[in-house]
């Protein structure tokens, strides 16, 4: 059986890597026909996962495989690249693969007639061959590799429309805002190297428990919050948020996939594989970020016009929710939360990118190429137009909103359990967590239900545009129909239990309790939870229930004016603050950009008009100089004087010894004779 | 008395040949050649080599100095002597001809001749003969062809064309 | 008087005068007066050391012949040279025969 799990789970890894090599290189051939190659192998890949899932209820707390290979080894030490599938991995897996078919057979319909088709589905390979790479790896280091991989398909898929300036700009942030993260998360994995000696995550877990930090406990809250940043920039924490709203400049499809169910939740899952060495300090400063990012990205959500930002915030604010359970100690509340937001997020996506298809085309038809197809003013009343878009919505925001019978409920309801918990255990200043958390949720429950309303109901402000919606194609209909069925909260409990209000199904009872071994206490934790619960329930309904009855009379019977409320708190300047995103990204540039750029405008200059000009090319000017010199010496002493004074030399002598030669016969004999006398005189000495 | 003869032929010998050479009259030089060889002769005579005496008379004077005398008619006008030799060859000539003829006197009196019982026949001539016609026979042929190529050549030579 | 050395002497003093008269006379046919010096003193030599040597032989008065026979025929061939070498410079001045000049 091992050894079967092992070729599976080398083929779940490479089958999409697979159909990024075919697509690169033979797309320009396949052209229409690229998706038969990507959604057949995605396919057999999500089988795969399927009988890894089928595996977790027989394995509950041994891993289902667990193999590595030496990657090399220096001296002393030796770095090996590995597999290790346990339960949540599986689940990981599962929510991974499927969520990739559906984007890939929902990019069916709405990629059509791009230009680079085929491209588009091999970076949709690429980008899921690096996540499962991040969710099999067994050691941080492997993690990393491909930490980076899904970085920079990420950015290829933002920037697929490269056309476009906002485009290029929104794609280079992405990548560079992860990459600031990315740094802490190295140095912190440097940090647990050179203490334990490996970058295994069982072997750092062991080697913490046997004692490798004590003396050094700070040292290793520093690790874990430096590896924590590669959390904070992959998942869109507070301060690392700002790429993730313009990451909607890529296709919808891209956006659902990367930037609301896998990439971004690859993050949490990274925390979550390495919660049992976070210790008590380091948990509570990440969930402090945690209730930052969800209250502050829930109140910049609340003025946005534009369709996909909305749902881009409500996912920030959805990832410091589930990054605040970790934080506290609710581990399984916030895996749970990770799973079921996948879901439901993925189909507010994909059900946004339908509306946005339909106006598209509407806007086609009237040769309207200004109007933004994606801002919700010029929507309203596609109800009727588009029914089953309509209905997918409306469960995907019942379930965000926190209703029962939904899982959403469920995973929220769990994690406020814990801030409740962590508040009963700590007191004081931790009365935040929970303020945080049901602050976010009565405000989630508000604007997405302000969504729905603008979109679907009311009378359409512009009734040409109207008059051309349709319903999306059947490609891009189906994943919506599916994952408006698993935002039900009966898929995660049963078949444990059945009640609505119950989230101890199977999901809490496949994943099991770690035991954090820095320090944390999870029985304590546990225990505290479960006296919390009813309390966080009741509260969580009356807020869920107050929100959405602000936005029906906000939105739906219009007996408030939205307009007239927001130019009132706009005397506080709190309309603007939300609106521009309280300022973060203007602040970054006059903090951070310009100074660096004058930085690097001084490099430059140093470089290129010091160094280059004057230093490079006096070098240059130099060896002229020389090589004139030892022309000159060359040509004038050497070839003149030298070799042509030889020359000289010669004839000047054979112009003298001409003489000899006179003709006159006599001379000669009177030469032979003295000769001839000299060498008896000489024969003569001897 | 034959040493007071001996030693005129060898004076006339010596006296006429610097005239041969000293003299800037070209038939003046022929005819001290021709008292030359006549002393030439003398002295042979003193050795007992009278076939070779006779033939010298016969050859050298009948021949070679008749042969002599008519290329300097030949080839002179008669009437204007002939120009003597440059000064500088004259020094540089008299010095190497002074040199050889004082190494060649240092080897004479230097050198131990074998000396025997002088020779003293009678005859030579036919002596001579059967010499030449038994152990010299190949020179004398060869001799002989030698003069045929002179003959040949020498009319060659002065060819009209 | 008459022992080896004197007739030695004598040969080699018409030697000297015949190599004198070879090296300055500028006349062609004078130049070959000085040959024939030189020749006469060679049989000189050989004629006395067949007399002196205690030979019985006579072979030096064979080699007297012999020189004397090429005295005659070279006389001939040269002064044929002189005959051409007047008609083609029209002197037998040797100085005037540079033609070979370097």
């Amino acid at each position: 059986m091992a050894n079967n799990f092992t070729f599976l789970a080398l083929f779940n890894l490479f089958l999409p890597l697979a159909s990024f090599l075919i697509l690169i290189f033979f797309g320009k051939h396949i052209k229409n026909f690229a998706h038969w190659v990507s959604l057949s192998l995605i396919g057999v890949m999500l089988l795969i996962s399927i009988i890894f899932f089928k595996n977790i209820f027989s394995h509950h707390d041994t891993e289902i495989l667990k193999i590595s290979t030496n990657w090399f080894t220096t001296g002393s030490f030796s770095v090996d690249l590995g597999i290790l599938i346990n339960n949540v991995a599986a689940i990981m897996l599962l929510v991974v693969a499927l969520i990739s078919f559906l984007v890939h057979i929902y990019s069916v319909g709405y990629m059509k007639g791009d230009p680079r088709y085929s491209r588009y589905f091999a970076y949709l390979g690429i980008f899921t061959f690096s996540m499962n790479g991040i969710v099999l790896a067994d050691s941080l280091i492997m993690m990393y590799i491909f930490w980076e991989l899904v970085g920079l398909s990420s950015y290829l898929l933002i920037g697929f429309w490269f056309e476009k300036d906002s485009a290029a700009n929104a794609c280079k942030k992405a990548f560079l805002t992860n990459r600031v993260g990315d740094i802490g998360m190295f140095i912190g994995m440097m940090i647990l190297f050179f203490t334990v000696g490996t970058f295994q995550i069982e072997g750092l877990i062991d080697g913490v428990k046997d004692g490798a930090f004590n003396n050094q406990i700070n040292l290793l809250t520093v690790a874990g919050i430096l590896v924590f940043m590669g959390a904070v920039g992959k998942s869109a924490q507070f301060p690392l948020h700002i790429w993730l709203p313009d990451a909607m400049e890529g296709p919808t499809p891209v956006s659902a996939l990367i930037h609301a169910a896998t990439m971004v939740a690859a993050g949490v899952y990274m925390v979550v594989r390495i919660f049992p060495i976070l210790t008590p300090a380091a948990l509570e400063f990440i969930a402090v970020v945690g209730g930052i990012t969800a209250l502050f990205a829930a109140i910049v959500a609340i003025t946005q016009n534009d369709i996909k930002r909305v749902l881009a915030y409500s996912t920030v604010s959805q990832l410091g929710y589930m990054i605040m359970a970790l934080g506290v100690g609710a581990y399984q509340a916030g895996f749970f939360h990770l799973t079921t937001h996948a879901m439901f997020k993925a189909c507010l996506f994909l059900c946004s990118g339908s509306v946005i298809h339909a106006m598209h085309h509407s806007l086609h038809e009237l040769k309207d190429h200004h109007t933004n197809p994606q801002d919700m003013n010029n929507m309203g009343g596609l109800k009727d137009k588009m029914p089953i878009t309509y209905w997918a919505m409306l469960i995907s925001t019942l379930a965000i909103s926190g209703v029962p019978f939904f899982s959403g409920f469920l995973s929220k309801d769990a994690i406020l359990a814990g801030t409740l918990a962590y508040y009963y255990m700590h007191h004081g200043w931790t009365i935040f967590l929970p303020i945080a958390g049901f602050g976010a949720a009565i405000i989630t429950a508000f604007y997405m239900f302000r969504l729905i309303f603008m979109t679907f109901f009311g009378e359409p402000d512009n009734k040409n545009i109207h008059a051309h919606i349709h319903e999306s194609p059947l490609s891009m209909i189906i994943p919506l129909i599916l994952l408006s069925l698993l935002s039900f909260a009966f898929i995660f409990t049963i078949p444990d239990t059945v009640n609505p209000i119950d989230s101890h199904g199977w999901l809490f009872h496949a994943v099991p309790v770690v035991s954090n071994v820095a320090g944390l206490d999870m029985g304590v934790i546990g225990d505290e939870i479960h006296h919390a619960h009813h309390t966080a329930m009741y509260i969580s309904l009356i807020v869920a229930t107050i929100g959405i009855i602000i936005s029906i009379l906000f939105y739906f019977l219009k007996w408030i004016s939205a307009s007239s409320v927001s130019s009132g708190l706009n005397k506080l300047k709190l309309y603007d603050i939300s609106f521009n995103k309280f300022y973060i990204d203007e602040i970054y540039d006059i903090f951070l950009y310009k100074p660096f750029m004058v930085i690097s405008r001084l490099c430059s200059k140093i470089d290129w008009d010091l160094y280059d000009q004057k230093f490079i090319d006096g070098w240059g000017w130099f060896t002229l100089k020389i090589s004139d010199k030892s022309g000159e010496a060359d040509y004038n002493w050497l070839d003149q004087r030298v070799v042509d004074g030889f020359g000289k030399l010669t004839q000047h002598f054979g112009n003298s010894l001409k003489l000899t030669q006179n003709g006159v016969l006599q001379n000669y004999l009177l030469g032979g004779l003295l000769g001839v006398i000299l060498l008896i005189i000489v024969f003569q000495q001897f | 008395m034959s040493e007071n003869l001996f030693l005129m032929v060898a004076a006339l010998v010596i006296a006429s040949a610097f005239w041969v050479v000293f003299s800037p009259n070209l038939i003046h030089s022929a005819v001290a050649l021709l008292f030359t060889l006549f002393g030439t002769s003398g002295l042979y005579i003193f050795l007992y080599a009278d076939f070779i005496a006779a033939t010298q008379i016969v050859i050298y004077v009948g021949g070679i100095l008749v042969l002599i005398i008519f290329g300097v008619m030949l080839t002179n006008r008669i009437d204007s002597p002939s120009i003597a030799a440059s000064s500088a060859n004259q020094f540089i000539g008299g010095l190497g001809a002074f040199a050889i003829f004082v190494m060649q006197v240092a080897v004479i009196f230097n050198t131990t001749w074998m000396s025997g019982k002088p020779n003293t026949q009678q005859s030579s001539t036919e002596a001579i003969g059967k010499l030449l016609l038994n152990e010299y026979l190949l020179p004398f042929e060869i001799v002989s062809i030698l003069l045929l190529a002179a003959l040949m050549g020498a009319a060659l030579l002065s060819r009209k064309s | 008087m008459d022992s080896l050395t004197s007739y030695l002497v004598i040969a080699a003093i018409l030697f000297s005068m015949g190599i004198y008269g070879v090296i300055t006379r500028k006349n062609a046919v004078a130049i070959l007066m000085g040959i024939e010096l030189i020749l006469n003193s060679a049989n000189i030599n050989f004629i006395a050391f067949n007399r002196f040597g205690g030979l019985n032989k006579l072979d030096g008065h064979v080699f007297a012949i012999f020189v004397i026979v090429l005295a005659a025929a070279e006389a001939a061939v040269a002064l044929a040279i002189v005959i051409n070498l007047f008609k083609n410079i029209g002197s037998v001045d040797v100085s005037d025969a540079d033609i070979l000049k370097g």
